[in-house]
């Protein structure tokens, strides 16, 4: 218990004392690293001291001081939005807040709230995420303070409001932390309503007119999530007379599909699409990029968005073939694709991994709302893969920017030549994106066969084809890295030294996940799926193939080696690229018709004209939100 | 296996009248359909063991010209087609022409001509094939005479 | 013993597929000369040109291609082994598309505009391929019950009487698998104006010779894959599905020298509109069916 107590409250401690330190010192650098550090022990304890045990824990069965306590916060969240509201004159997310928080409000102190059941619980999967957020997490704030000195550096017109921007990290976290060991309903939609401020003063960071109207975006599309969280709540507490997530999935999956639970699991759903920006609600998660990188990899990689989609997992036994279920499968999978033709259109690094982003969410997003046995376990792995992978793409992105002053995929053109450690690091993020052997791929497999034995055709269409359209817009950003121009000279590695750690611990994790998958599998997530699914465990990956897996992974190493003997010994004779015999001297410049020497420019396909933003944006949202609006429409409908 | 059984070509017209160049596209047609002797028109230096070159070498085309023989791996061999590629012709005394191809590269077949016909292109290519598996044969002794350096 | 015949059967498909491969594509060359009224190179010439390229010095432009060209001949010749030892279909198309991302990365990796340009092409061409392989491979689990080769090749019925639609449709994209005219965009064995040889461009001597002969290598893969389709328990199938092979790789050759090269556009929609037509029509009918296990 006391573990559980420091994980979320510790971080609320560090983001206390980090806003009382307002200059630059090595002292707040120092209080970072060892908050870090701290979460990340206790995370690993965490762990430990439940595997060793392996039983679900709870806690806090009575709790009123807390609960009272959890309702003031929610009061005051709620007055902060307010604050925001007017004095932005944006009075629509003051309507939403009050929508989503009154309510609640009023049913805790008019003593209509459920309970004698325990408000904490650990199990697997709350370790699983306690795992994500607190090494992942972590390690992004580590890799913020080098950072965050650099940007300041390239963007002096912006105020310097680090101390702000570190403690909203470390609430952020503490938030994480909260929302994955809640069990109870009004619990979880405080530390919900949390991140969605979070995410709301972090990507106004730099409080320019775009940076506050995308921050605006994001709060109002999460206060309807929130809105919907509330709604489900109330439905819980004066239908079904239950307060705790798990019991509503209980009854959920005992009566698959009945009216009555599927009106808060629909509401719940809804709720965790917003919160990890499907489709039609993925113009927050694009937005958030104008802020700096730390807070895209915490909302992308870690902690925001897959607080939707855990939430989703949580509710997969209660989805199994119902219509939330529907709409989730179908929202999820149609993200899946679209956001995956639309990364193909974008040149700007941090835009292909918000996308990306989308689109893997959605994969993860319809897995669960398939919730079989076999789809709940390419989910759970998606999301640890995914965490792992993308956080590195994201703060290699960033270092990238930081050291050569773009982030534009075109602008990487050469970089293993010219910055060779962070391209390397790069590849490494990519293949664990989205190329067999590694965790992504093995996951996405496992969906594609729970797809297949679902039966749902639309999926197996969407993951056919958004197969395609991944491996372009990603090999075509590998080909940027591993371009090797002859003039090109390696550029000053300015990377601080908080930063290389990251990504270092990073890319070593996305490979080291890789060959212990089947240990991971074993112990962490057949566990999770035995409690959800109460089926003795199925290996979804035949036994026979994970060996075949291992010597790819061999192959990979060994072949450098391999390359050397392919090549029988011959001496290679180095000499420029072809290009018509009109090289100046080098690969990059040639001769033109006058005889003057001119730059060659090597660009990258975008087809704009065909999977453009303007052209297919709006009919996809369009689309996504069509399918919501009637799915939630028959669920209402069914009810009244 | 001998090299000579897939001559691959790869023809460059430098400042020729278009007259021998026609003829070499013309052997190259399906009418005398060289492909019966493996030979394929690539159109790549880095693929190609022949270098057809067509007309006489300019100031201009200098550098092209040694590029494209730079970038043929070996053994190669170059055939100069047309009087223009042998010596520069009737344009030699032009002042941007250097001369014949043997200016800037060696040129190891002349094929005479003004235009240079189809029969005579594809004799001269045939001497070539032959020059090819000499050459390869003399690579090979350089090469295990070095090997046999490197060993001692 | 199951074992021992398993690798057997890896052992003669890594010793016997550059054969097959390269007289298959003799006899390509000679069907095409005859086509256009020529009688052609011998049937052997691919190994003559195959010989010669190994005998060639190598040029190389950076020190990354020969690793990446060994990285696609070692995960084309794995993903082969893999299906030939009768193992999941799926984890073969996987090590299939890794292979080519490595070879997409030689390519991007030379630098030059014709390389540049022709792995774009790649790209599309992949993006075009890669959806009707999944499908097929879907409709094959659900037709027969297992994703294991092992397992397909043992059904009673060919699954081609469930597959009607899956099959056009792969023969479609083994059009722009085999980079045969009018979907020849990214490298050709015919003359390319406008981008020289494409990917394959900046490759010399024996790295040339490599891609060759994994080539080959993919070659025999596709038309096992088509063979998949036709062969049963019965021994006898196995002989119709060579046929088979024989007639589709027939069809290919015509394909390739009735049609003109088309844009990248034009195959794109193309090749989309055929997967999810035939494709994805013939998915919904067995789903209907629900002819599984």
């Amino acid at each position: 218990m006391g573990i559980i107590a420091f994980l979320i409250f510790f971080p609320f401690l560090a983001a206390v004392v980090l806003s009382l330190m307002k200059k630059q010192s090595k002292a707040r650098d120092g209080v970072v690293i060892a908050s870090c550090v701290l979460i990340i022990a206790a995370a690993v304890t965490l762990a430990v001291t439940f595997l060793s045990s392996g039983r679900t824990q709870e806690y806090l069965v009575e709790a009123p001081l807390w609960n009272n306590l959890i309702l003031a916060g929610e009061i005051f969240l709620m007055l902060l939005v307010f604050y925001y509201g007017f004095r932005y004159r944006k009075y629509y997310v003051v309507l939403l807040s009050a929508a989503g928080t009154i309510p609640i409000v009023w049913e805790e102190l008019a003593g209509y709230g459920v309970e004698g059941k325990n408000h904490i619980t650990v199990d697997y999967l709350t370790v699983i995420m306690c795992l994500i957020v607190g090494v992942v997490g972590s390690l992004i704030c580590l890799y913020a303070i080098g950072y965050m000195k650099d940007y300041h550096r390239h963007h002096t017109e912006y105020r310097n409001r680090t101390p702000f921007f570190l403690s909203i990290l470390f609430v952020f976290l503490g938030a994480m932390f909260g929302l994955v060991l809640s069990a109870n309903l009004s619990w979880m939609f405080f530390f919900w309503e949390i991140t969605s401020i979070c995410s709301f003063l972090l990507i106004g960071y730099s409080q320019t007119d775009i940076a506050i109207r995308n921050s605006f975006r994001a709060l109002w599309m999460n206060l309807l999530g929130g809105f919907g969280f509330a709604m489900a709540i109330l439905y819980c507490t004066f239908v079904l007379k239950i307060a705790n997530i798990q019991d509503l999935v209980n009854i959920g999956s005992q009566n698959g599909g009945a009216t009555f639970v599927v009106v808060p699991v629909a509401f719940l759903a809804f709720a965790a699409l917003t919160k990890s920006a499907q489709m039609p609600f993925s113009g927050w998660l694009l937005g958030a990029m104008v802020a700096p990188t730390p807070t895209s990899a915490l909302l992308h990689s870690a902690t925001m968005v897959k607080a939707g989609v855990y939430l989703l997992i949580r509710l997969s036994p209660a989805m199994q073939g119902t219509v939330p279920g529907l709409m989730v499968v179908l929202v999820g999978g149609f993200t899946f694709f679209a956001a995956s033709v639309l990364a193909i259109s974008q040149s700007d690094g941090k835009k292909v991994l918000a996308y990306s982003t989308i689109s893997n969410l959605g994969l993860i997003a319809a897995c669960a709302g398939v919730g079989t046995y076999e789809s709940a376990w390419a989910a759970i792995l998606l999301m640890i893969f995914h965490a792992v992978a993308k956080s590195l793409m994201f703060l290699s992105t960033g270092a990238v920017e930081n050291c050569t002053g773009s982030r534009d995929i075109e602008d990487m053109h050469g970089l293993i030549v010219r910055l060779p450690k962070l391209a390397f690091v790069m590849i490494i993020g990519i293949f664990g994106m989205y190329l067999a052997p590694f965790g992504m791929l093995i996951a996405k497999w496992a969906a594609l066969k729970s797809f297949v034995d679902s039966g749902n055709i639309l999926l197996m269409l969407f993951l056919a084809f958004g197969s395609g359209t991944t491996m372009f817009y990603w090999t075509k950003w590998l080909g940027k890295l591993i371009a090797v121009p002859h003039s090109s000279r390696p550029h000053p590695d300015t990377i601080h030294r908080d930063e290389r750690v990251t990504l270092a611990t990073l890319a070593s994790l996305v490979v080291i996940l890789c060959i212990l998958f089947p240990v991971i599998s074993a112990n962490l997530v057949r566990p999770v799926l035995v409690a959800m699914f109460h089926t003795t465990s199925l290996s979804v990956i035949t036994r026979g193939d994970v060996p075949i897996m291992l010597l790819m992974m061999c192959m990979i190493v060994i072949l450098p080696v391999a390359a050397r003997l392919l090549t029988l010994g011959k001496k290679n004779k180095p000499v420029l690229a072809y290009m018509a015999g009109v090289n100046k001297g080098d690969d990059c410049t040639f001769v033109d018709s006058f005889g003057e020497s001119k730059q060659m420019y090597l660009a990258n396909w975008y087809f704009t004209d065909l999977f453009g933003e303007e052209k297919i944006l709006k009919p996809c949202l369009a689309i996504a939100a069509a399918v919501i609006v009637v799915l939630m429409v028959v669920v209402i409908g069914g009810v009244l | 296996m001998k090299m000579s059984k897939s001559p691959w070509l790869l023809h460059y017209d430098g400042s020729s009248c278009n007259g021998c160049d026609i003829e070499v596209l013309a052997a190259t047609t399906p009418v005398y359909d060289v492909e019966r002797f493996g030979v394929v028109n690539t159109g790549n230096p880095k693929h190609a063991d022949i270098f057809l070159i067509t007309g006489g070498v300019n100031d201009q085309n200098k550098e092209v010209v040694k590029q494209l023989y730079d970038q043929m791996p070996d053994p190669k061999v170059v055939v100069a087609i047309g009087i223009c590629a042998c010596d520069g012709g009737i344009f030699k005394e032009c002042y941007n022409i250097l001369g014949g191809a043997d200016k800037v590269i060696p040129v190891d077949i002349y094929v005479p001509g003004c235009a240079a016909r189809p029969e005579a292109i594809i004799d001269g290519v045939v001497k070539a094939v032959a020059l090819l598996d000499q050459k390869r044969e003399q690579m090979k002794a350089a090469e295990s005479a070095e090997g046999g350096a490197e060993h001692d | 013993m199951e074992v021992w015949i398993t690798v057997l059967k890896v052992v003669l498909f890594i010793v016997l597929a550059p054969f097959v491969g390269g007289l298959l594509s003799g006899l390509d060359r000679k069907i095409t000369a005859r086509f256009q009224g020529r009688q052609g190179p011998p049937l052997l010439q691919p190994f003559y040109d195959l010989a010669k390229l190994f005998n060639k010095q190598s040029l190389i432009v950076n020190k990354f291609q020969v690793f990446l060209i060994g990285g696609y001949v070692m995960f084309t010749v794995f993903t082969g082994c893999l299906f030939f030892a009768g193992g999941d279909l799926l984890l073969a198309f996987f090590a299939l598309t890794l292979g080519e991302t490595f070879f997409l990365m030689a390519a991007f990796s030379a630098n030059s505009p014709f390389s540049a340009m022709g792995v774009q092409r790649e790209m599309v061409q992949t993006m075009c391929t890669e959806p009707m392989i999944l499908i097929a491979t879907i409709g094959f689990y659900r037709a027969t019950g297992s994703f294991m080769v092992s397992d397909i090749v043992k059904v009673g019925t060919s699954p081609i009487v469930y597959l009607p639609g899956m099959f056009i449709g792969f023969l479609f994209i083994l059009t722009i698998k085999l980079r045969k005219s009018p979907f020849d965009l990214s490298t050709s064995h015919h003359a390319h104006q406008e981008m020289v040889k494409g990917t394959t461009t900046d490759l010399t001597g024996n790295i040339f010779a490599l891609i060759e002969l994994s080539e080959w290598y993919e070659q025999v893969l596709l038309l096992a894959y088509i063979a998949l389709f036709i062969i049963n328990r019965n021994p006898w199938s196995i002989l119709a599905a060579v046929v088979v092979c024989l007639l589709c790789y027939f069809l290919e050759i015509l394909v390739d020298n009735v049609f003109p090269r088309v844009k990248w556009d034009k195959m794109f929609r193309s090749a989309w509109i055929v997967t999810l037509i035939f494709g994805g029509v013939n998915l919904l009918a067995i789903l209907f069916l629900n002819v599984i296990h």
